[in-house]
């Protein structure tokens, strides 16, 4: 979100060429939530997302669902049942990014 | 040592000690030699469908076999002469490894999704517990054929099944999750299994064992404080339920990783327990259930094993803590020893007389080996994801 002075034209052709978005998850950090989300969701939810102790995140089962409840219960869990929040580690963006890798089918 | 770095330097001081307490031995078991497997035991390398077949004489890796599929969260369990392991895929998957042929006799997929599984105390029956279709499966260990399929239907509605594990008498008891139930299966009369049910033993359970050689079955409640007991001795006697309220009055921390309950540490008359949201190891009497201590610890307990004569109690943790291994000291009740293995540690196995226990470290592709008693790393095998370790010894346990 960039509410700023208008850009001079150098400028502008700069930010252009970035990414659209300022905070974009680097390459390292992107390695680091890929292996978090076939491991350590996994580990509930199996390897291949088909469901454990958890439900299926096949992009199947969660055509039904909306990205705002999918980023919501990635970062506050859902009470009740073991899945626990995760706000303490990931941002909403970077929850925003799993749930879009869960949409394409994890392998 | 000229030309090397420190760092250098370091990593062959410590590969020579390694050498030097635990010789390395390159030359496997290729197909032919004669051996044992007293000491052979397997290696899940639960991303890439592998089992490393190693031995903890010279703490080597002497074999590998593929093909067995989706192995997170796999377990396994061990043919009575020692030779073949069962291992139990979440993909629903059973296969038969030969250890000493490093083969893959058979792999059937049985299931849907599958979480684990038992071997009858006669070493005939295979069975393995469900998550979908909710149930369990009974097998031929030689032929794997189906012999029995027992859905997990309770109030019209199948149920994940969980804490599988085989009794003394020929039975399979078992956890249903869903349902808050324990079963006993007798499957003695193939034709005709015989199901004895224990209801309302408490909210989502997630796992269950055998405690004292097989005499109890213990199952852990995910929904509420406490565990359930049943004695195996007395089933008439019902379910009970022990260490009840265990955290009264505060909430739980979200959990990041169940606590697993196989190997669950008996040591000098007491129980040790992971606690469920907590990072408190809870301490009971063996025989009473009165908590005697909990022992604050460095995160969520995972596991809490014993070494074989119960002297310590070591425990890993749940993510994001999981870099940490802890080592109880039994007599005092209070963490000796705070080790780091590695990133990631999935699971610890002693070996049968407990003069090492093995630490695979996930995130390092590694499985670390340890003396307990010096805590020296004396060992390590490089392995792709490295989740549980199972040695042949846990051929002759109950609800191993």
């Amino acid at each position: 979100m960039r509410v700023a002075p208008s850009p001079g034209p150098a400028l502008a052709l700069l930010l252009a060429a970035l990414p659209a978005h300022s905070d974009e998850i680097g390459p390292a950090r992107e390695a680091y939530l890929a292996n978090l989300l076939t491991q350590d969701c996994g580990s509930c939810h199996g390897l291949t997302m088909k469901g454990g102790l958890g439900p299926p995140l096949l992009p199947a089962a969660l055509a039904e669902r909306d990205d705002a409840l999918l980023v919501e219960t990635i970062l506050d869990g859902r009470p009740g049942t073991p899945m626990p929040p995760w706000r303490f580690e990931l941002s909403e963006q970077e929850a925003a990014w799993l749930v879009k890798r869960l949409r394409e089918g994890v392998q | 040592m000229t030309g090397l770095g420190p760092r250098a330097a370091a990593l062959i001081r410590r590969g020579l000690l390694a050498l030097f307490f635990c010789w390395v031995v390159t030359a496997g078991a290729s197909a032919g030699t004669v051996r044992g497997t007293g000491d052979v035991g397997i290696i899940i390398e639960r991303a890439t469908g592998r089992v490393l077949i190693v031995e903890h004489s010279h703490c080597s890796q002497i074999g590998a076999v593929d093909g067995l599929g989706d192995l997170s969260h796999a377990s396994a369990v061990f043919s009575r002469d020692g030779r073949y392991a069962f291992v139990f895929g979440r993909d629903g998957s059973l296969s038969k490894v030969d250890l000493i042929e490093a083969t893959l006799v058979r792999r059937i997929v049985q299931a849907g999704n599958a979480i684990g599984g038992a071997i009858s105390a006669d070493g005939r029956l295979i069975a393995v517990s469900n998550y979908e279709p909710g149930g369990v499966n009974v097998f031929d260990a030689e032929t794997l054929d189906l012999v029995a399929d027992l859905p997990a239907e309770s109030g019209g509605r199948r149920s994940k099944v969980v804490g599988l594990v085989e009794t003394a008498d020929g039975a399979f008891v078992y956890t249903l999750y869903d349902a808050g139930e324990i079963w006993i299966a007798d499957v003695a009369d193939r034709a005709r299994p015989s199901i004895r049910k224990f209801t309302g033993i408490g909210a989502l359970p997630y796992d269950g064992v055998t405690l004292d050689a097989g005499r109890y079955y213990l199952a852990g409640l995910f929904g509420e404080d406490g565990l359930a007991l049943l004695d195996l001795w007395r089933p008439d006697a019902g379910v009970r339920r022990v260490m009840a309220g265990y955290g009264k009055g505060e909430e739980p921390l979200p959990v990041y990783k169940m606590p697993h309950l196989q190997g669950v540490a008996v040591a000098g008359g007491l129980v040790f327990l992971p606690a469920v949201g907590r990072h408190e190891l809870l301490v009971a009497d063996a025989r009473s259930w009165a908590e005697v201590a909990r022992i604050p610890v460095h995160g969520q307990p995972v596991f809490a094993v014993a070494r074989p004569d119960g002297r310590q109690v070591w425990v890993n943790f749940a993510h994001p803590r999981n870099d940490t291994v802890q080592v109880i000291d039994v007599p005092s009740l209070s963490v000796a020893h705070t080790l780091k293995p590695g990133k990631a540690v999935m699971h610890l196995e002693f070996t049968p007389k407990g003069d090492q226990v093995w630490i695979s470290a996930r995130d390092d592709d590694k499985v670390r080996i340890y003396d307990p008693r010096t805590l020296a790393e004396v060992g390590a095998i490089t392995a792709e994801k490295p989740s549980g370790i199972f040695f042949t010894a846990r051929a002759g346990r109950l609800g191993y």
